[in-house]
């Protein structure tokens, strides 16, 4: 009974990294097709009527 | 840990708008550190902004795909939405606990004494709306003649763009005053709305509206770090209830899409070790230790 409960405690979740992969791909496929310098060139910029104005 | 989970915030909240020479610039920071992802919601366009935000960035990429795609380009929010995940599969919502600068700003709102209200716990699906339909599905769906879209959650609902970046830069360009309109009273009357309700009841943004949340809350089973229920040193006490800042019963549902991992159950309230932090299944607090079995309510009851 114990062994079974220390068992269930310390069993390691390998979901969250398989999750964490699958993303860390994504990303770089992001980086690769070029999209950091859209999403920069998007953030320097202040869309006014994006936040309200104009 | 609350101390340290309150510096944590106010520290994460600086180093996001830790650009602080819009003074004399009067405009946003323009520098490289915009490619970084800001973890909570964090307008981009307020003037102190470092990082970009994941909400506004995704909605322009959505708006702009079809653009992108007439000029080759195949920007589909693959970095952004990549960026999201690893935060998502890593901390979930602890994000919107320990590192959201308008999550800190309604704790700050509650603390004010006055009579405090639930949240109806129906309200808490809107926000998968929000993200469906304002963020994605209608900044990809209805476009201009140009064939560009609109980010209808920026323009339309963010109080947090509002108070950070148009409120701002209606002070640092007053010739902007002119250009306000319909528009600009609408953000305003929905911020002043949520100013109004985190003082009279917990986080009301974060658990009705807020798209990033959930986001992240979409990562309740797969995150990396999560709090842990040990069914067998609870007691049903219920000290958890009143304390959890989202109206999360942790006892009744420990997955709860709503939890936040402030750790304020586990640390203020469970006094029988029920509830542990745990990193990808691992214990990481002397907490959830398994102590004494507790006979169930029907043996006790017999």
């Amino acid at each position: 009974m114990a062994a079974e409960n220390e068992k269930n405690v310390n069993r390691v979740r390998i979901a969250p990294f398989v999750v964490i992969l699958f993303f860390l791909i994504m990303g770089i496929f992001g980086i690769m097709t070029g999209e950091v310098s859209r999403v920069l060139e998007q953030a320097v910029q202040v869309c006014l009527s994006c936040i309200g104005i104009g | 840990m609350e101390i340290v989970r309150k510096w944590i915030q106010v520290i994460t909240a600086l180093l996001v708008n830790g650009s602080w020479s819009f003074p004399f610039t009067r405009t946003v920071y323009q520098g490289p550190l915009k490619v970084v992802c800001s973890p909570g919601l964090n307008c981009y366009s307020c003037p102190a902004a470092t990082t970009y935000c994941p909400i506004g960035s995704l909605q322009q990429l959505m708006a702009g795909i079809r653009i992108a795609l007439e000029n080759g380009q195949n920007f589909f929010g693959l970095y952004v939405v990549g960026t999201m995940g690893i935060l998502g599969g890593a901390f979930g919502r602890l994000i919107c606990g320990w590192a959201c600068p308008f999550g800190l700003m309604q704790e700050l709102l509650y603390k004010i004494p006055s009579r405090k209200f639930s949240i109806p716990r129906k309200l808490n699906y809107l926000k998968y709306g929000f993200l469906l339909f304002f963020v994605i599905l209608l900044p990809l769906a209805v476009v201009d003649d140009f064939g560009y879209g609109e980010l209808w959650f920026c323009k339309y609902i963010c109080p947090a763009g509002t108070l950070e970046a148009g409120l701002p830069m209606l002070m640092l360009q007053p010739a902007l005053s002119q250009t306000i309109g319909l528009l600009f009273f609408n953000k305003l009357a929905i911020l002043i709305v949520f100013i109004i309700w985190s003082i009279l009841a917990s986080r009301p943004f974060c658990r009705t509206i807020c798209p990033l949340g959930a986001f992240y809350a979409l990562f309740k089973n797969l995150k990396l770090v999560k709090l842990k229920f040990i069914e067998e040193n609870c007691t049903r006490c219920e000290a958890c209830h009143p304390v959890c800042p989202m109206g999360v019963k942790f006892n009744e549902s420990p997955e709860d899409a709503e939890c936040i991992s402030c750790l304020k159950c586990m640390d203020k309230a469970c006094k029988f070790d029920a509830i542990s932090l745990e990193i990808a299944g691992l214990p990481v607090s002397s907490r959830g230790r398994i102590r004494i079995p507790r006979p169930k309510q029907s043996d006790a009851a017999m």
